[in-house]
């Protein structure tokens, strides 16, 4: 087996308050106040995830998921031990994160396709695709910020399910639109699964996750405390 | 449909780019990052694109109302109009893609955030942009020159294309500076409007360098120090190309003109390597400190 994501001993620390001007850092020095307090967003981190898994990151909020996905995209780096990534990945930290209002539909699927790493050609070949799958079809040349918030998001996340990466990364988005909507978004995710691809989800919809995961990492506090099977790591969370 | 197969791909650090290496592989990305920034500016505006003639225009009426007929500058060059718009076509190059390249970084801050990408392509972006608000310019220029009667030679035109190649490379090199400390420290775009300010005052644009030469006639050192500056090479080179070959050609260009361009390019390649550097240095707590 080949494994898709390899995370060793990772951690990240953040400073807690940020100076965004000289005179800030000035004063600062001038008071002797600590600039550099920190705080450990994560801690000794490891866990390897296998080609083809889908694993479900759970955890309170604040207890480092988005901060993990966003070490393991390349958004940040860590400040200890190391991540190790096989093949391309998309990261969907956040859907729509690309989209910009006053652009169309159109010229959105397009700018947001690049920006998650597909090429011209791909694009053109699964516009039709997306658009289908969004349901959105006669709306696709107004500009996006007329969009009622449910097409937006249905949307950004067509576009997000065809963009082909080996690894997935899915960061509270399944909760995407309407009843039927979901059931659709479902069964993509599932197709996904099946062609091999590599998920990491965090989703507080901890029923869904159950059922799409067979794994499940739960995080406390910047630490990994539970690693199994996706129904004990639900089962821990709801303790 | 065949599952996808990785095995024999080796694993990657993710965050690691190549730089500027990176952004010849997202041609198609930075194409669209430019024309987004284009629809965007121009939203909701009536006269959209032909804005970018409108604030040059302006700014060139009173720049010569006020020093050409006020200050009379007029008497003393020969078609001062047409040397007072090809140094300001240069300058307002330099100093929208250098002010936007610095802002890029903060801009797309949502962006940087949220999803990895060659964080060099926003300024990349921001240079595009400001080229091709810089062409409609270029091309009032053309009109103007030749009314004044045109001739220009090769030599020249070559000139001008080198004086556009070290503008861009400058202000790019800068952008990458200014645009990654700014991420650090918001100072860095109001210390950056202050250049950008300066650099029209402290380049041959209003004035013709013999001025400053005869000013600084005690210390020449000074004077070559003033000809280091790329601005001030492009500009002098800008001169040659488009305004010399309309005048009568009584009047003396400045010493060593052509070597102080490739002296002037040689500078901003410098500039260049620099910026990169640094932005490589801190780009990997972009998306943190933003
Ligand atoms: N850029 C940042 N600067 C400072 N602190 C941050 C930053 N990003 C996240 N944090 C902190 O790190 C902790 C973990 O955040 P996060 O990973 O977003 O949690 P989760 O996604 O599990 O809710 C939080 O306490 C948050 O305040
Ligand atoms: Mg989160």
């Amino acid at each position: 087996m080949t494994s898709s994501i390899e995370i060793a001993g990772v951690g990240k620390d953040f400073r807690l308050n940020h100076s965004r001007s000289l005179k800030d850092m000035v004063v600062s020095k001038v008071r002797k106040k600590d600039r550099h307090e920190t705080f450990q967003a994560l801690d000794d981190v490891s866990v390897q995830v296998q080609q083809g898994e889908s694993v479900a990151l759970l955890g309170l909020n604040g207890s480092g998921k988005s901060t993990l996905l966003k070490l393991i995209s390349g958004v940040m780096r860590p400040d200890r031990g190391s991540i190790r990534v096989r093949g391309r990945l998309a990261g969907l930290i956040e859907v729509g994160a690309g989209f910009h209002p006053d652009l169309t539909g159109r010229e959105n699927v397009f700018l947001n396709g690049a920006i998650l790493g597909m090429d011209e050609a791909t694009i053109h070949r699964r516009f039709d695709e997306i658009v289908a799958f969004s349901e959105i079809e006669k709306f696709i040349d107004t500009e996006v910020k007329f969009y009622s918030s449910g097409m937006f998001l249905r949307l950004a996340f067509s576009v997000c399910v065809y963009t082909e990466p080996e690894v997935f990364l899915v960061d509270e988005i399944l909760a995407v639109g309407d009843e039927p909507f979901q059931q659709k978004c479902l069964a993509r995710i599932r197709e996904i699964q099946d062609e091999g691809r590599t998920l990491v989800i965090v989703s507080h919809d901890l029923d869904m996750v159950q059922k799409i995961c067979e794994r499940g990492v739960v995080l406390e506090r910047g630490h990994v405390v539970y690693d199994g099977e996706s129904a004990g790591a639900v089962q821990q969370l709801r303790r | 449909m065949a599952t996808v197969g990785s095995a024999g791909i080796e694993p990657t650090e993710p965050g690691i780019g190549h730089g500027l290496l990176d952004v010849a592989k997202n041609r198609f990305l930075l194409h669209l990052l430019v024309k987004k920034e284009l629809r965007v500016r121009y939203q909701a505006s009536m006269l959209g694109i032909l804005w970018s003639y409108v604030k040059p225009a302006v700014q060139f009426v009173v720049f010569y109302l006020a020093l050409g007929v006020f200050l009379e500058l007029n008497k003393g060059t020969e078609d001062y109009a047409v040397y007072l718009f090809s140094g300001v076509v240069v300058i307002n190059l330099f100093g929208e893609a250098f002010g936007n390249a610095t802002r890029s970084i903060v801009g797309n801050g949502a962006l940087v955030r949220k999803i990895y990408l060659p964080r060099q392509l926003f300024p990349l972006a921001s240079l595009q942009v400001a080229f091709v608000h810089f062409l409609p310019q270029l091309l009032v220029l053309v009109v103007g020159t030749l009314v004044a009667g045109w001739r220009p030679n090769l030599a020249q035109l070559a000139g001008g294309i080198l004086a556009i190649f070290i503008v861009c490379t400058l202000a790019f090199g800068l952008g990458l500076l200014f645009g990654a400390v700014n991420v650090m420290f918001r100072d860095a775009e109001n210390f950056v409007d202050l250049i950008i300010m300066v650099a029209t005052w402290l380049s041959p644009v209003l004035y013709t360098w013999d001025r400053v030469a005869n000013a600084l006639s005690d210390v020449p050192w000074l004077f070559t120090l003033y000809q280091l500056n790329p601005l001030t090479a492009a500009v002098e080179l800008f001169h040659w190309c488009f305004w010399y070959p309309a005048t009568s050609g009584s009047s003396a260009l400045p010493p060593n003109m052509i070597a102080f361009g490739f002296a002037g390019l040689a500078v901003s390649l410098l500039i260049l390597a620099f910026g990169d550097f640094v932005f490589r240095r801190l780009e990997g707590r972009f998306a943190q400190e933003l």
